[in-house]
């Protein structure tokens, strides 16, 4: 159909703005929710790598909120390892990441971190009125993708509690397993540190033994070696110097309270 | 309904199936088929998207002009998408997360664009309307099939049940790793096409 050029253009004009005002309505009607969804999420995936909800349960939000109760989320200073008072609900540590101000270049590491916040979010979970664990983000990079998860640390700064991973796209039935319950059911009760203090935990080709024997090893994942590697060097780094050693040290001592 | 409209909607199936017949939207087949469950809100967010986009652009075909038509029609084809993309964000938080930036890239879905050209450039709004929800259909069929290949041989399981218990979780079954890779999702629309053509024997194309 043949139609002049004001036509054209008063029709296009009107098309984008019907368009705009549909898809701005949507996002803004649909924001509370999507927010709610956002924390939620982060919230459920504390509680998986703490031990204190598994991914088979239906978590409602009062379900979460009551489990959070025992839960203080701190923002701290990586090196001093001390809490910041910065609000937590207003901290975003992944565009911490990226803004210059709040983050340096990272040290080198095999987890291909490129920047290191100055602050992160922390959970410490309490349980008959003694802090029990600390909940910290750790991210690396693994076959395919940056993996995102949780590791909760046990009151002594050593012993692990749990990990969870919310964010990755490794290949899944291989590197994927990372999810897999029963993986994961490996973990609690491995050092990460050994006696001289040194970084030990890693997870290695085949099978360890339970906990007592192996303190250290994790079995690897069939078929993904790589992924496995990724985890250890993202375990590596964010439990060692540059990542929240100090803070583990305080959390040990309960300087954090 | 009409001869005319049940044949408008059910064709896309396997007479003239949008992956298979007329190879449009290969990559999102592959990317969102690893599982079932995130496949299928992939169809669920592809029908709406060709559905309301085939409609509207069918209710507006006599006054789009037609030297900026293309234009238009990508215009309301990615309002559609954001739309279905937050409703999916504030409603099933945990798969949109899975489908991540594919539910985006509908925008990019030659599919929808090829239908709102094709057909709702010509036809009214519900013959339109139909021929959305059929080509859509005709999308989720093979990335249903997909996933239900993939998810079983890779994984073991179906929806998320094992149904073959694999050999790290004390079961017997090694699972396929090809077919977890995208490439395995090649073969397997490799195979459902050449079954279609062996079926179907008008759709394979003369060579020379």
């Amino acid at each position: 159909m043949q139609h002049n050029a004001l036509y054209t253009i008063l029709f296009s004009a009107a098309v984008c703005v019907v368009c705009a005002v549909l898809v701005s309505s949507a996002a803004v009607s649909l924001k509370e929710d999507q927010l709610r969804n956002a924390a939620e999420d982060k919230q459920r995936n504390v509680l998986y790598a703490a031990g204190l909800a598994s991914p088979d349960e239906r978590l409602s939000t009062e379900d979460l909120e009551r489990r959070f109760e025992q839960i203080r989320s701190i923002v701290i200073d990586l090196q001093t390892g001390e809490s910041t008072g910065i609000n937590p609900t207003e901290f975003d540590q992944k565009k911490a990441s990226k803004d210059p101000q709040t983050s340096r270049e990272a040290p080198a590491n095999r987890a291909s971190v490129k920047r290191l916040p100055h602050r992160a979010l922390v959970y410490e979970v309490t349980e008959g009125g003694e802090p029990s664990m600390a909940v910290v983000p750790i991210e690396g990079y693994g076959l395919w993708s940056t993996l995102y998860g949780f590791l909760a640390v046990g009151s002594d700064g050593n012993t692990v509690r749990g990990i969870t991973y919310y964010q990755h796209g490794e290949t899944p039935g291989l590197g994927g397993e990372v999810d897999n319950p029963k993986w994961k059911a490996l973990w609690p009760g491995r050092k990460v540190y050994d006696e001289e203090g040194g970084l030990a935990i890693k997870v290695i080709k085949g099978t360890a033994g339970p906990p007592e024997q192996s303190p250290h090893e994790v079995d690897g994942l069939t078929g993904a070696t790589i992924t496995g590697n990724g985890v250890t060097a993202m375990l590596d780094f964010w439990l060692g110097e540059a990542g929240f050693r100090t803070y583990l040290e305080k959390f040990k001592e309960g300087q954090t309270q | 309904m009409t001869g005319t409209n049940t044949k408008t909607l059910l064709d896309p199936l396997f007479e003239s199936n949008p992956i298979a017949l007329q190879v449009l939207g290969i990559c999102s087949a592959l990317a969102v088929t690893t599982k079932l469950e995130t496949a299928l809100v992939m169809c669920l967010a592809v029908i709406s998207v060709l559905a309301l986009s085939n409609l509207s652009i069918s209710l507006l075909r006599h006054f789009i002009p037609s030297n900026v038509r293309i234009i238009v029609q990508l215009t309301i084809i990615a309002s559609l998408v954001i739309m279905t993309d937050q409703v999916l964000k504030a409603y099933v938080y945990e798969i949109s997360k899975q489908l991540s930036v594919f539910v985006g890239l509908i925008i990019t879905n030659c599919i929808i664009m090829g239908r709102a050209e094709a057909f709702a450039m010509q036809h009214g709004p519900l013959d339109s309307l139909l021929d959305g929800i059929g080509n859509g259909l005709g999308y989720s069929v093979v990335l249903m099939a997909t996933a239900f290949l993939r998810e079983l041989l890779a994984q073991g399981t179906v929806f998320g049940v094992v149904v073959l218990p694999m050999v790290h979780d004390g079961g017997w079954y090694y699972p396929n790793g090809l077919l977890g890779l995208s490439a395995g999702a090649f073969f397997i629309i490799g195979l459902f096409i050449w079954a279609l053509r062996c079926w179907k024997i008008d759709q394979v194309e003369q060579e020379g």
